[in-house]
């Protein structure tokens, strides 16, 4: 699988409550949650992503709260893939459980600047920087992270799952 | 093979005679529940699954604690998508209003987590459970979803650190000050994706509720899980409230630890974590004198009787500051009523301060105390993240009971000695 966008940086430990902050936590329609993304980071960001583009963040990216509202109000905003040095560890479950795949990368945040055009192959880890004509190696999306992200997320995970067992 | 207590928790859960960290198993779950603001999403997933029923109703729960007694016409409305899929799937183990408290606190109080039990939450603090001995990990809501569908849920299995306190806490430290002492030396992420096992001759001077603020911030350095060995002081807490049987599981003498920290407690002061990430962890005299315009006692992390019972410590016969406000919010209506009975609540009052039935309101910024821009509030909770409480100007120091009761009557940071002379040891 692989993924073109434009590259849009982050800091270190960004946590979900400034991705999506939880006075808006009372829907969870994609379209309504991208409206306040990043609003307590960087109110202007949500405003520069155009569909497809590719997230760039330091370690620890999504610590703090379990809510889903956070990798679904990325997507919604139209972030294809989020490369990352590191995730907080719900966050990146939540990621692929909706279908949006994020992948480690030591060095992507020290290499990329704010909209370098990136291309990520989510198998071999590996992102190129179009823009600077490099290559950084990431770690290979595990297959079974790939498994989900082909089934459509956790939801047709689980519907294979309860029709092998009925089989 | 030797092997850490989640090691043997998640081998037990996965029918296999061992696991090893790093790989991936299928867990069943003994145990799971959703609130009020994560349920409305894994109900959502639930529904597209294509199953009809969840995997065993007695062991589902679903908990309002959010934004109870609902804030808005918004919260309200996702409030009822839950009241209808219990009505629906007529579930028995559903908290409303009245009847509820915050999730973490609840649970336990009622015996639906037991010692050697798999446990997942729809919400990042279920590692609040840990203290008894439990595997209790937070989850997302498909996650949720998924686990309510198949009664399974995958894991990959953590690497394991050991935590070792030694000493007698100080007065005035509390299980609450051990945890940010330990997130502020290895980090928010210093504990990512494993597990944190807290041992040593200090637990035996902590209480149930001053073990369970120190497992449910194990999140706050990027832990899957925190355990405690389920010893007497758990037995002894658990016996009369469990609703299934009990499994104690001890670490073998020879299981491996990616890291194991040696923590000296005798010497510890009250600890702050201050603006904005809980792993910015200092002593409470060095950010003393900062002006303080709200304080708020509550939370999964500090919201039971013990900590009910150190605020009333420092608040007795004494006045919140002017120009400060103090929120006391019981996490529980058992700690409510029990907090009536002792004659805290009546403290409280006289001490001018706020106190309201059980929701996790002012520790999200949700309601029942938001901030605005430029204002600091001391709170018992465990996140001060920018706008975690209100206006993205605002700013929170995480602290323990004793010390945001001593900030309220002060109106600024000072050390709980400076505001009670002649302090009860704790």
């Amino acid at each position: 699988m692989a993924i073109r966008g434009k590259a849009h940086t982050v800091g270190h430990h960004i946590d979900t409550d400034v991705i999506i902050p939880a006075r808006y936590l009372v829907t969870t329609d994609p379209a309504e949650l991208a409206k306040y993304v990043f609003e307590d980071l960087d109110p202007s960001l949500r405003q520069r992503i155009a569909p497809g583009d590719v997230l760039v963040a330091g370690e620890n990216f999504g610590q703090g709260s379990s809510r889903e509202h956070a990798p679904i109000a990325i997507k919604g905003v139209g972030i294809s893939c989020i490369v990352a040095v590191s995730f907080a560890r719900i966050f990146y479950r939540n990621a692929f459980n909706i279908g949006l795949p994020v992948v480690e990368c030591q060095d992507v945040q020290a290499r990329v600047s704010e909209g370098d055009e990136l291309d990520v192959d989510l198998a071999t880890g590996v992102i190129r920087n179009v823009t600077r004509g490099e290559a950084y190696k990431g770690t290979p999306v595990p297959e079974f992270m790939l498994r989900l992200l082909t089934a459509g997320g956790i939801v047709g995970y689980v519907r294979a799952e309860l029709a092998r067992e009925r089989q | 093979m030797a092997m850490t207590m989640t090691e043997k928790i998640l081998a037990a859960h996965a029918g296999r005679p061992e696991v090893h960290p790093g790989e991936l198993i299928d867990c069943t779950v003994d145990f799971l529940f959703a609130n009020d603001i994560t349920a409305p999403l894994a109900i959502k997933e639930f529904e597209k699954m294509g199953v009809a029923q969840v995997f065993d109703p007695d062991r589902v729960a679903f908990v309002f604690d959010h934004y109870v007694p609902n804030k808005d016409i918004a919260s309200a409305q996702q409030c009822k998508i839950t009241r209808d899929f219990v009505d629906g799937h007529n579930l028995p183990h559903f908290f409303d209003v009245g009847r509820s408290g915050i999730a973490h606190v609840l649970l336990a109080e009622l015996g639906y987590v037991v010692p050697g039990d798999v446990f997942v939450g729809a919400d990042s603090h279920t590692c609040n459970h840990g203290a008894l001995g439990a595997f209790s990990t937070g989850v997302g809501s498909s996650d949720l979803a998924a686990a309510m569908a198949l009664g399974r849920l995958w894991l990959r299995v953590p690497e394991s650190m050991k935590f070792v306190f030694h000493g007698r806490p100080r007065p005035w430290v509390t299980g609450k000050d051990l945890i940010l002492k330990v997130i502020g030396e290895i980090g928010v992420d210093g504990a990512r994706y494993g597990a944190m096992e807290f041992c040593g001759d200090t637990l035996t001077h902590l209480t149930m509720d001053e073990r369970f603020s120190i497992t449910n911030m194990a999140v706050e350095a990027g832990a899957k899980n925190g355990i405690m060995e389920a010893d007497d002081v758990v037995l002894e807490w658990i016996r009369p409230r469990a609703r299934r049987a009990i499994t104690v599981y001890r670490s073998d003498p020879g299981a491996s630890y990616v890291d194991v920290r040696e923590v000296d407690v005798s010497t510890l002061d009250p600890v702050v974590s201050a603006p904005a990430s809980p792993g910015n962890v200092v002593s409470v005299r060095e950010v003393g004198g900062v002006k303080v315009d709200q304080c708020f006692i509550g939370t999964c992390t500090n919201g039971r009787i013990e900590d009910m019972r150190l605020a009333a410590r420092v608040l007795a016969g004494r006045k919140v500051h002017p120009r400060t406000r103090l929120l006391v919010i019981p996490a529980t209506p058992a700690v409510y009523r029990q907090a009536l009975d002792e004659g805290l609540v009546q403290i409280f009052l006289d001490a001018g301060a706020a106190f309201s039935t059980s929701t996790c309101g002012p520790c999200i910024g949700g309601h029942m105390g938001v901030l605005a821009d430029g204002e600091v509030c001391v709170s018992t909770s465990s996140r001060n993240f920018v706008g975690r409480m209100g206006h993205r100007g605002s700013k929170v120091y995480l602290s323990n009971a004793a010390v945001a009761a001593a900030a309220a009557v002060a109106g600024k940071l000072v050390h709980p000695d400076e505001v009670v002379r002649d302090p009860v040891p704790v």
